[in-house]
């Protein structure tokens, strides 16, 4: 079993990009577990052709300890189980908490059945606390792909997340396995986010570029391998299904100090547009 | 024995450069004939040190929150802050004409029990609901919220949560951010409650009768085996009237009313310190820093006192008091006193008690060769004329200060308190210490040990080294100084006695360290298996 990790800055499109990598690997015959790791409990829309109903907090709190698998861990695009962790509504309490817990209670649930080829987290935007780190702490998710695209912030995220990754790698095995960068149609992107990959180590696993359809399919609450499968923009996800299940690259990153980070951006980006 | 630098040596010798050089500064062997020896106090204990400090939780609602009577005390947190702090410190209480039998709830122990879904959902609703049923079942006249650790890191917003309950309850409810990893002790827990009582419940009572005369508060008393009650029968006896004791045996209506005395009085320098300075700012009422514990310290007290007044009347009359409790006290104190005569001790308790407890045990001829405090500041050992180059850094500067000003009705001079000239004031002033403590040091002999935030190898050494007769501190250095041969005594529940203040409370104290001392008990803790060692 791969447990595969996704991050990256908020609104970059990590549970679009885990969803219809997810989609192209289940259609290409594979079992796989989603774990959505962000209070909105979003992860699993497109999978579940609609919002999860009960997330593991929610049920914790409801049922109490009586809890079944059956409760939170849904059927969904393919067979794919879901399961979101859920937490509390915005400005109150403690969603990292929420996260280790939901995850704790998953285990000793026997969710991580023998017969997953793959279980996929897809986690709130930064490493902001401990909690956000759950899915790469010891035992966990051993591979992380960070979602990134040509913009500063995008790539100062993924620097920062590195930055977590770097920390957990030291002690254990989890390792960077690529960077994805999900298009924003930035000037010369590919050779930035390649350049930038290649700096913190590792490698750009794919470049999705942008489609309208993307937005389209979500819109109808399906991924795109589910929508339109003869598409041009299922084909490059099933290409980063590909690449994910082919890789072999796994890396402790080494992050950039701020300085670096922006001479990158200035040899890549903005210099050339001048 | 008296310790030596070579013995002190021996004790820190264990400890890491950067440690040693920290802990050195924490202990001072006094040697009078330094103008002034300097201790370190109130910084953060280094990491991986077993101290014997407590948090700002414990202080907040453990000292000085707790007492009040007529409160019912929610501690928001999981339920173990709140069990392991319910009266352990025996913060007696009782109705009065002030508080009704069934209006004295301090007793209960309230917790909202956070469990954890409370922790990732947020508290808010529970404690909400928890104040409702609180409300419902006991009908107190306040309710204190404190705080712990886990609410300050989901940000749980009790201020909102009491606002909104005082709104529907119409009663009035005290929220206190005193999470435990506030501060680097109890010390700013006490803080904490001190600006909240003073902004929003002392001074919002209805103004005495002005014809009463010899008004008093008593702060920082916290009436543990009832010696509040003590001080105020012997006050009482002499003619004063004790408009509130903070906070043992206190009600909240009481404390509304604190700004009414004419003078107020402080036991504990420490805990309380913060509320006689502000009132000295904002109502201009005076303050004597007094001491109850011992006989000699309590006459001493007791003439302050009277002539804090000026009136002869009232001067006579103590002296009358004292007459008559010392012939009746006396033959029992020099009974103990020949038991107790040459014996030794070490004390570390309070924020003004191991001073306090030196008086106490002269009169009965031993010596207190180490003491020290877990959570003092640098006046508290040195006294406040240090105050002024106390280095504040980021720990203290992380608990609020209130600035006030003069009320502008309330506010008085202190003269016009304590109902005299100014001229007649300024006489007073040099003949009596007003807002002023000296701390314990001028009390203590050559080569005695000061020491802050002892820690329990360092207690260990100089228990071995010293071999003192008692050891006066809490439940965490009890049992091992007594597993060490050494009886202990517990200076926050009085191991179930009390009251030791004022004159009955000295032979009440006298009986009970002779007891200790002299229990056979003593000759029997070595274990079989160190006899056998011995030989």
């Amino acid at each position: 079993m791969r447990q595969v990790a996704i991050y990256g800055k908020g609104g970059i499109g990590k549970s679009t990009t885990t969803q219809n990598t997810v989609a192209a690997l289940a259609v290409a015959g594979k079992k796989i577990m989603v774990v959505g790791c962000d209070p909105k409990a979003d992860s699993t829309r497109l999978l579940l052709h609609g919002l999860c109903q009960k997330t593991v907090m929610a049920t914790l709190r409801d049922e109490g300890d009586d809890l079944e698998l059956d409760d939170i861990l849904k059927p969904g695009f393919m067979g794919v189980k879901c399961v979101e962790s859920g937490g509390p509504e915005p400005g109150v309490g403690c969603a990292g908490r929420g996260i280790i817990t939901s995850i704790n209670l998953l285990e000793s649930m026997g969710a991580y059945t023998p017969d997953l080829d793959y279980v996929f987290y897809d986690v709130l935007g930064d490493v902001v606390c401990g909690g956000f780190a759950m899915p790469i702490r010891e035992g966990k998710a051993e591979e992380i792909y960070i979602v990134a695209s040509g913009e500063l912030m995008a790539l100062y995220a993924a620097n920062n997340i590195a930055k977590g990754i770097q920390k957990y790698a030291d002690t254990g095995k989890v390792r960077l396995g690529g960077i994805i960068c999900n298009s924003r149609k930035v000037d010369n992107e590919y050779a930035l986010l390649k350049a930038f990959a290649e700096e913190l180590g590792s490698q750009l696993i794919h470049f999705v570029p942008r489609d309208n359809l993307v937005q389209r399919a979500e819109i109808n609450k399906k991924t795109v391998m589910d929508f339109e499968p003869e598409s041009n923009q299922a084909q490059e996800y099933q290409k980063l299904a590909n690449a994910i299940d082919t890789n072999t690259m796994f890396v402790k990153p080494k992050p950039m100090e701020q300085d670096r980070l922006e001479e990158l951006m200035m040899q890549h980006g903005f210099l050339d547009a001048m | 024995m008296s310790m030596s630098e070579e013995m002190m040596g021996d004790m820190l010798e264990k400890y890491p450069e950067k440690v040693l050089k920290n802990r050195k500064k924490h202990i001072t062997i006094v040697d009078t004939s330094q103008a002034c020896q300097q201790i370190e106090a109130n910084t953060r204990t280094i990491p991986g040190i077993i101290t014997q400090r407590g948090c700002a939780y414990a202080g907040c609602k453990g000292v000085v929150v707790g007492p009040i009577k007529d409160m019912v005390h929610i501690v928001h947190g999981p339920v173990g802050c709140s069990y392991y702090a319910w009266g352990t410190r025996r913060n007696k209480a009782r109705a009065d004409e002030n508080t009704p039998a069934d209006k004295v709830v301090s007793t209960l122990c309230v917790t909202t029990d956070m469990q954890e879904s409370d922790i990732v959902f947020g508290g808010e609703k529970k404690l909400a609901r928890m104040i409702d049923e609180v409300v419902e079942a006991f009908h107190p006249r306040a309710i204190s919220i404190c705080a712990t650790c886990p609410v300050g890191l989901i940000g749980d917003d009790i201020g909102a949560v009491a606002k909104a309950a005082q709104d529907r309850h119409g009663i009035q409810v005290l929220s206190f951010n005193c999470e435990g990893y506030k501060g680097v002790s109890q010390s700013a827990g006490h803080h904490i409650a001190n600006n909240n009582l003073m902004e929003h419940v002392i001074g919002t009572g209805p103004d005495r009768d002005p014809n009463d005369r010899y008004v008093i508060n008593i702060l920082g008393e916290y009436n543990i085996g009832g010696d509040g009650w003590e001080m105020e029968r012997i006050l009482g006896d002499i003619g004063y009237k004790v408009n509130c004791v903070l906070t043992g045996d206190t009600s909240i209506l009481e404390i509304k009313n604190l700004h009414q005395a004419h003078l107020n009085l402080v036991q504990c320098h420490r805990s309380i310190n913060y509320i006689a300075e502000m009132m000295e700012t904002k109502y201009g009422t005076p303050w004597l820093k007094v001491n109850f514990i011992g006989v000699e310290a309590t006459k001493k007290t007791l003439r302050e006192m009277a002539l804090c007044f000026g009136d002869e009347a009232l001067i006579q009359k103590t002296e009358e008091i004292i007459a008559r409790e010392e012939a009746r006290i006396m033959p029992v104190i020099e009974h103990y006193r020949k038991i107790c005569q040459g014996k030794t001790a070490f004390a570390f308790v309070g924020g003004s008690r191991s001073h306090h407890y030196m008086h106490l045990l002269r009169d009965l001829g031993m010596e207190v060769v180490v003491a020290g405090y877990e959570f003092a500041h640098r006046d508290d050992y040195e006294g406040r004329q240090v105050i002024p180059s106390i280095k504040i850094d980021a720990d203290s500067k992380n608990i609020p200060e209130l600035h006030l000003t003069p009320d502008a009705e309330k506010f008085q001079e202190a003269h016009v308190h304590l109902n005299m000239s100014k001229e007649k004031f300024d006489e007073l002033n040099k003949q009596v210490p007003l807002s002023y403590y000296e701390g314990m040091q001028p009390d203590m002999k050559d080569g005695e040990v000061m020491i802050d935030d002892c820690n329990h190898h360092e207690l260990e050494r100089m228990v071995r080294t010293l071999r003192p007769d008692l050891v006066f501190a809490g439940v965490r250095d009890k049992y091992f100084v007594q597993k060490l041969g050494v009886p202990g005594k517990q200076m926050h529940s009085y191991d179930y006695s009390g009251p030791y203040a004022g004159f009955n409370g000295a032979m009440n104290f006298a009986r009970d360290i002779t007891n200790a001392m002299t229990t056979p008990a003593w000759k029997l803790v070595t274990a079989p298996w160190e006899k056998q060692n011995q030989q």
